[in-house]
């Protein structure tokens, strides 16, 4: 499986980051070098064996459906980078 | 022998004859810590003042016949991923370097209501991820053994601090090895428990299907009593299984009859270091002694555990670490930074986007984000099936091999690690050579199932070599007791590193 700069390029946006010339060079290097390594699973048959997600057989944890206390406003807001009273606040999603 | 160097379980005995105060112990840790932690950088804050506070409460509250916890009066350190209420909690990491959060980790809560006192946080690779504390974005930590070389990782710090005396206990976290090789590496005891065994509620999430938070201590009977207070069903965490939590600490002195332990050959192949070969199979030979029987058994996919676990991992790496958006909480990138970026390269991503963007790659370091580059990728349109979906069918067939081993032994024993501990420096710039340190380890996380790391030699050089014991899922005890059962007939726990 090859993998291009320009497909780095577009996992980058999906991801969320941002790198600089050097930097995709680089993670395209390693990306590259482990997706070759992980191709390795490629060997195995596994046409018939069930996906395993995690490894407990619980299937649903439900919680009975009563209100309890919750954190306050201010508590919740008070981690965030840039907050007023009320609102987390974000730069600009629509134009001016 | 100083007050330091006697085991938590020593220590609580003195303190509840009245022979030492809380204070005293925690006085002697803090002078230790004072001495010894500028050349090991195990901690990542040290808090003198609530600790001393914490075993004042204690010593009072002793004087007047309450009845205490478990751990009272007994330091512990916590490596900084377990969230504190109103302490920082950093997950070794720039983006979270402000975060405090607003509640308390199930472990800090059954530790407080345990009474043992919190001596601070241990230094550990950002976000869990790596196998060298070289990740910390705050700074390395040195093997207490060689200063020049790594204690192992993640839980880098909470190995060092043990190994060098500077905290009797100590909590760290495994989502691929990172309790049990910093333990091999540094000469400590570590345990990973069973997915499911331990309460995952406030640990801040890597890979939520392999994390689980377990104790490291000098020896195994230490190690015993901090798990009895760590373990337990939590319904705060979905995942935490509800069923009886055994009395470790007293049972893992009952040496188990007609033990059988299972040898994988694979563990044994081309690229094991000789003197860790040699050290592994002494220990399986003083097993034998001791009137264990040795079985050779086949894991058939043992080989495929490293790819299987760098699909998984990062997968639900990209995705639980999402969460940091510079909106809710963490580090934000600067506004004005931001618009000048967006109008020098005239992108019309928009500002939020990049907001985003800039925030995540100034916040995270390059591990983080290579991975979750690769988790993005592997689980992005076209890739899932070939990846995701592949590495889980996999994953089933690893579990099958377990199943398969325990129908046959009750233990598997084998190397916790190929190598002893590098140089600093030597894997940073390959990850694929660093993502192979977990070899021996990653299969127990994908599985689920329990392992422990113990002291079992020394290289010429004087590094320390551990020996990993793994277990059917909630076989703790029988783990415990098997390797207190090897602690009883060999010394290597006893060594200590000279440091001054």
């Amino acid at each position: 499986m090859s993998l291009t700069r320009q497909d780095v390029e577009k996992v980058a946006l999906l991801a969320r980051l941002k790198f600089d010339e050097a930097e995709l060079e680089k993670i395209t290097k390693h990306m590259v070098q482990i997706v070759q390594y992980v191709d390795k699973l490629s060997e195995l048959n596994t046409e018939d064996v069930e996906p395993m997600a995690h490894a407990l057989d619980i299937q649903n944890a439900l919680a009975e459906d009563e209100s309890r206390p919750s954190l306050s406003r201010k508590e919740v807001l008070k981690n965030a980078p840039k907050h007023d009273e009320e609102y987390f606040l974000v730069p600009a999603v629509l134009g001016e | 022998m100083s007050i330091i160097q006697k085991t938590a379980t020593e220590q609580l005995a003195l303190l509840r004859s009245g022979e030492i105060t809380s204070v005293e112990l925690t006085q002697a840790y803090l002078s230790r810590i004072n001495q010894i932690e500028p050349a090991v950088g195990a901690f990542l804050r040290v808090e003198s003042e609530t600790a001393l506070t914490q075993a004042a409460e204690v010593d009072r509250r002793r004087e007047i016949g309450e009845t205490l916890g478990k751990l009272a009066g007994v330091p512990v350190a916590i490596k900084d991923i377990l969230c504190t209420k109103d302490t920082p909690t950093t997950c070794g990491s720039k983006m979270l370097q402000n975060f405090v959060p607003p509640y308390n980790a199930t472990v800090v809560e059954k530790l407080r209501s345990a009474d043992a006192v919190i001596l601070g946080r241990t230094n550990m690779d950002e976000f869990a991820m790596g196998s060298s504390t070289e990740n910390s974005a705050y700074h390395p930590t040195q093997n207490p053994w060689d200063t020049s070389r790594i204690p192992g990782g993640s839980s880098g710090g909470a190995a060092a601090c043990i190994s060098a005396d500077m905290a009797p206990l100590s909590l760290g976290t495994d989502t691929g090895g990172s309790i049990r090789q910093p333990a091999a590496l540094c000469g400590c005891v570590g345990l990973k428990p069973t997915y499911g065994r331990v309460s995952r509620y406030g640990l801040i999430a890597f890979a939520s299907s392999l994390d689980q938070i377990g104790p490291l201590a000098r020896t195994v009977e230490d190690t015993a009593l901090l798990m009895e207070v760590l373990a337990g069903h939590d319904s705060l965490d979905s995942t935490s299984v509800d069923t009886p939590v055994p009395a470790y600490s007293k049972s893992v002195h009952q040496p188990l009859e007609s033990l059988t332990l299972g040898v994988v050959n694979q563990h044994f192949g081309e690229g094991i270091d000789p003197e860790i070969e040699a050290a592994v199979k002494q220990a399986i030979a003083t097993y034998t002694s001791l009137g264990a029987t040795i079985k050779n058994i086949e894991m058939p996919h043992a080989d495929y555990g490293i790819a299987t676990y760098y699909i998984i991992a990062p997968c639900e790496a990209s995705s639980n670490l999402a969460r940091y958006d510079g909106a809710h909480h963490g580090y934000r990138a600067d506004h004005a930074e931001v618009l000048a970026e967006l109008a020098e390269d005239g992108s019309d991503e928009g500002p939020l986007v990049r907001m985003y963007r800039k925030t995540r790659s100034e916040g995270f370091g390059a591990e983080v984000q290579r991975r979750i580059m690769l988790g993005t990728y592997a689980l992005s349109e076209g890739y899932y099936d070939a990846f995701y979906l592949k590495a889980l069918k996999v994953r089933r067939l690893i579990r099958q091999d377990y199943d398969n081993a325990f129908g046959e032994v009750d233990l598997i024993i084998g190397p916790v690690t190929a190598n002893p501990a590098f140089a600093k420096g030597e894997k940073t710039s390959d990850p694929m050579a660093m993502y192979l340190e977990d070899l021996y380890t990653v299969t127990a996380n994908l599985a689920g199932v329990a392992g422990i790391s113990l002291p079992c030699g020394f290289t010429e050089s004087g590094l320390p070599i551990g020996l990993q014991l793994q277990a059917a899922p909630f076989q703790e005890e029988k783990l415990l007791r098997a390797a207190q059962m090897f602690q009883n007939a060999t010394d290597f726990h006893t060594r200590r590193p000279e440091l001054s």
